[in-house]
């Protein structure tokens, strides 16, 4: 019955946002403040119905409610309740309504906190995020409806791919989702502008919190994502340059020109149609990314709900989205003109700098990755574009990005004196190069893969934290500093915080990939080998049952430097309902390395393959990706942005340092 | 990013990705393997390089690479003798040749217009005046403001 509850209310939700797509906007054009007035309820209404449909579809995966088609090809009656839960999101019609749900939770989230947004633009966004979920829902209901019942139920179903039966990806879809429609909300504030043939400084602080949110949430994903990757799939990559990778990757890559952009527009009042046309961009990204994933046009290894029928939907609603709205900025962009005058040094043109960085690199990412359906289409050629092309093309531009990037994060607004930011950045410079000779010496030779991303990764990290030495006077007046470090906007502190898990993580990746040291062999019961400064030894093998999986689970005990500092237990498990196999992990992890061991076959003579890896400095691609999202936080926490909020009851202190 | 799902559910237990029995007794010839086995696509799987794929294949043309390479051919013959039997789609980096060319320039080329795009742009913004240094006075009040 709660299915039929949950299939009537996003049928409602449906209705609720054509409403809400045609009134506000009319009223909006008219000038009509009551027809206007409607998104807000509208908005609420929209969320709560949806939020009702999606705790139904979940409640039925919580009950096994086997009469559900959706429930009995994706779940199991004796899978762990964490993966009952995600497995609500875990098949193509579930996470249909997931990101429904969130396209009208940030709908309603300018409900609640655009207050003080102006009513006809408020309107005008509610009803452009209403479009796009009507799209969806549409999408939904008429295509891969999840509340489909079936006339003979099952005993039991047929459980969820086992590889997704993981806390890391349990998690993933969510935050992924969060950011990737987060970006519709640049979209619809992006078309509301275009209608309205204004954009300015405010326009810019109301579209950066959610730009913003988007974007942390993506960091977010991205990296549970990769760790997931990591742990799971045996072999202990983090990225592959993989399609559907690659489509969560280029809507980060340009929600950062975004927000970076959006800053100079909010400053200075410049760069508005460039910046409009990110946020168009940014959004188009997502819903390709969406085509990648879901209509199986190009191979990847994600086989999730691949379906040429839904493909061509999808299809049709990112040509409708992208089309219109670009036509709409062809007929309004030469409107969007600005007076503001700055030098060819100065803090604006480092942000066109990061611009051009960042949008190169996705165009990269973008044509490599459709690479083999333009050949196949236009040429006639079957080839394939993998990691070893990415790696090459890709990295020259993040090279270049990390280079520039503390020299024009420190630059003034308008005018830069080249000698002055010179000036401070000798030092870091200095240390950075004496540090990449010091890895260099360290590694006694070898490639200079690892030096080089040392040099530029704390380069990129002492730059962010001169800029903020700098802004708080640490060097002049260091008694003065505490103060002033307590009164600096937390957009600064986000700024600095961003920037060093950029650098971090650019040095964790080069060090994985520089120093990773490997080792495959047979080994019995008892033998025991060493790697470097590690030692190994399988104690056991023993078969495992688990929930809804046997194992083979291999004991190894693990010595560092002659000291034995714990055991690693490495399973090879067998989900017998999807007759499918994986390979967990046993992993020691520490702060300067992981220890990585997976077990394979029995071999004949009654051994087992045993691959080690020593993974140095893993945690710090993760690590530097909840730095970039914290800093993210720091920045969105930022009294401007908080809509809303009253003004601060303040005297006006003469320390007080301005915003950046 | 969920590789391996389709073929590992046509193999009911998959073997690992490099078997110890595979590996070459000369590290520098195995090390060449392996260097290659990276950059050689399964041509079964999703999207993985035979050096990551758990396939029956894969498996095979990692032993078939040892055999060339043990035969004595350079890492050019190696490609060679595999596209001349599989095809350009066995490269995971595409060669610098023909319409590929598009693909390999297509980075710089972004960058060279977007760098002249946008130096064309902050030549327009460009309408100050030379920078004027601040007199003494203004100089007193900033360091008055600066020092409270």
């Amino acid at each position: 019955m709660s299915a039929e509850l949950g299939h009537l209310a996003i049928s409602l939700a449906l209705a609720v946002a054509i409403i809400q797509m045609i009134l506000p906007m009319i009223g909006a054009q008219r000038g009509w403040e009551n027809w206007m007035r409607v998104a807000l309820p509208a908005a609420n209404l929209q969320f709560a119905l949806t939020l009702f449909s999606f705790g139904a579809l979940t409640w039925a995966f919580i009950t096994s409610d086997f009469s559900l088609q959706l429930v009995a090809a994706n779940s199991h009656s004796a899978k762990p309740m964490l993966y009952k839960i995600s497995g609500t999101w875990g098949n193509h019609e579930g996470s249909l309504l997931l990101w429904v749900l969130i396209l009208a939770l940030f709908g309603a989230t300018v409900a609640w906190w655009g207050q003080q947004l102006p009513i006809a633009l408020r309107a005008r966004v509610l009803s452009v995020q209403a479009s796009i979920a009507v799209a969806f829902m549409a999408f939904m209901l008429f295509t891969s409806n999840p509340f489909i019942r079936l006339p003979f139920p099952p005993f039991d179903g047929n459980d969820l791919n086992p590889l997704l039966q993981d806390p890391g990806l349990a998690f993933h879809p969510p935050f992924l989702y969060l950011g990737y429609v987060g970006l519709s909300m640049a979209f619809s504030f992006a078309v509301a502008a275009l209608i309205e043939g204004k954009v300015d400084a405010a326009w810019a602080r109301w579209v950066r919190p959610w730009t913003l949110a988007a974007w942390i949430n993506l960091t977010i994903g991205i990296g549970l994502g990769s760790w997931w990757a990591y742990y799971e799939l045996g072999w202990g990559g983090w990225w592959f340059w993989d399609p559907v990778e690659n489509a969560s990757f280029m809507p980060w890559l340009i929600s950062a020109a975004l927000l970076h952009s959006a800053i100079v527009v909010e400053k200075r009042e410049a760069l508005k149609s460039w910046t409009i046309l990110l946020a168009i961009l940014a959004f188009s990204f997502s819903l390709i990314g969406t085509f990648i994933v879901r209509s199986g046009v190009i191979t990847s290894v994600h086989a999730f709900a691949s379906d040429p029928t839904r493909g061509v939907v999808i299809l049709g609603i990112l040509v409708f989205f992208t089309g219109g709205a670009l036509t709409l900025y062809a007929f309004r962009a030469s409107s969007l003109q600005s007076n503001a005058v700055f030098s060819m040094v100065s803090r604006e043109s480092g942000l066109v700098m990061n611009n051009l960085f960042l949008v190169t690199s996705t165009a990269v990412v973008f044509i490599g990755t459709l690479w083999p359906l333009i050949a196949e289409l236009l040429f006639g050629q079957k080839l394939s574009v993998g990691p070893p092309f990415f790696n090459i093309a890709f990295t020259p531009f993040m090279v270049m990005l990390a280079m520039l990037l503390p020299f024009g994060a420190m630059l003034p607004w308008k005018r830069g004196n080249t000698g002055r930011t010179t000036r401070l950045l000798w030092g870091p410079l200095a240390l950075s190069v004496a540090l990449g000779a010091l890895v260099w010496s360290m590694q006694t030779g070898g490639r200079l893969l690892a030096p080089i991303g040392a040099v530029l990764a704390a380069w990129v990290v002492l730059g962010a934290l001169t800029d903020l030495g700098e802004r708080i006077r640490l060097f002049k007046s260091p008694a003065e500093a505490p103060r002033r470090a307590w009164n600096l906007p937390r957009a600064d502190w986000g700024k600095a915080t961003a920037h060093t898990g950029f650098g971090l993580m650019i040095f964790a990746a080069a060090a994985i990939t520089a120093w990773e040291v490997e080792d495959i062999r047979v080994l019995k019961p008892g033998d025991r080998f060493e790697l470097g400064k590690y030692a190994l030894r399988l104690d056991s093998v023993r078969q495992i049952q688990g929930p809804n999986y046997i194992a083979d689970e291999a004991i190894l005990t693990l010595w560092e430097g002659g000291r034995e500092i714990g055991t690693v237990t490495p399973e090879k498990r067998f989900y017998p309902v999807q007759r499918m196999p994986t390979t967990e992990a046993g992993l020691n992890i520490g702060f300067w390395r992981d220890v990585y061991v997976v077990i394979g076959d029995q071999q004949v003579n009654g051994g087992w393959a045993v691959r080690t890896f020593i993974k140095p400095y893993a945690n710090w691609i993760w690590g530097s990706a909840i730095i970039m999202a914290l800093g993210g936080l720091l920045s969105l926490s930022d009294r401007r942005y908080r809509l809303g909020a009253p003004a601060p009851k303040r005297r006006k202190t003469p320390d007080a340092v301005p915003a950046e | 990013m969920i590789r391996t799902v389709l073929i590992l559910l046509a193999l009911a237990l998959p073997a690992q990705a490099v078997e110890p029995d595979e590996i070459l007794a000369d590290p520098a010839l195995e090390e060449r393997a392996r260097e290659l086995s990276k950059e050689i696509r399964c041509l079964v799987c999703q999207n993985e390089s035979i050096d990551d794929s758990h396939a029956d294949l894969a498996k095979d043309l990692r032993i078939l690479v040892r055999e060339r390479l043990t035969a004595g051919d350079t890492n050019a013959q190696v490609m060679t003798y595999l596209t001349d039997r599989y095809g350009d789609f066995i490269l995971l980096r595409p060669r610098f040749q023909g319409a590929t060319i598009a693909l390999w320039l297509a980075g710089p080329v972004v960058l060279i217009l977007g760098a002249i795009a946008a130096f064309g742009f902050l030549r327009t913004r460009k309408s100050l005046g030379p920078i004027t240094p601040l007199t003494e006075v203004e100089k007193a009040r900033l360091s008055e403001l600066n020092d409270v």
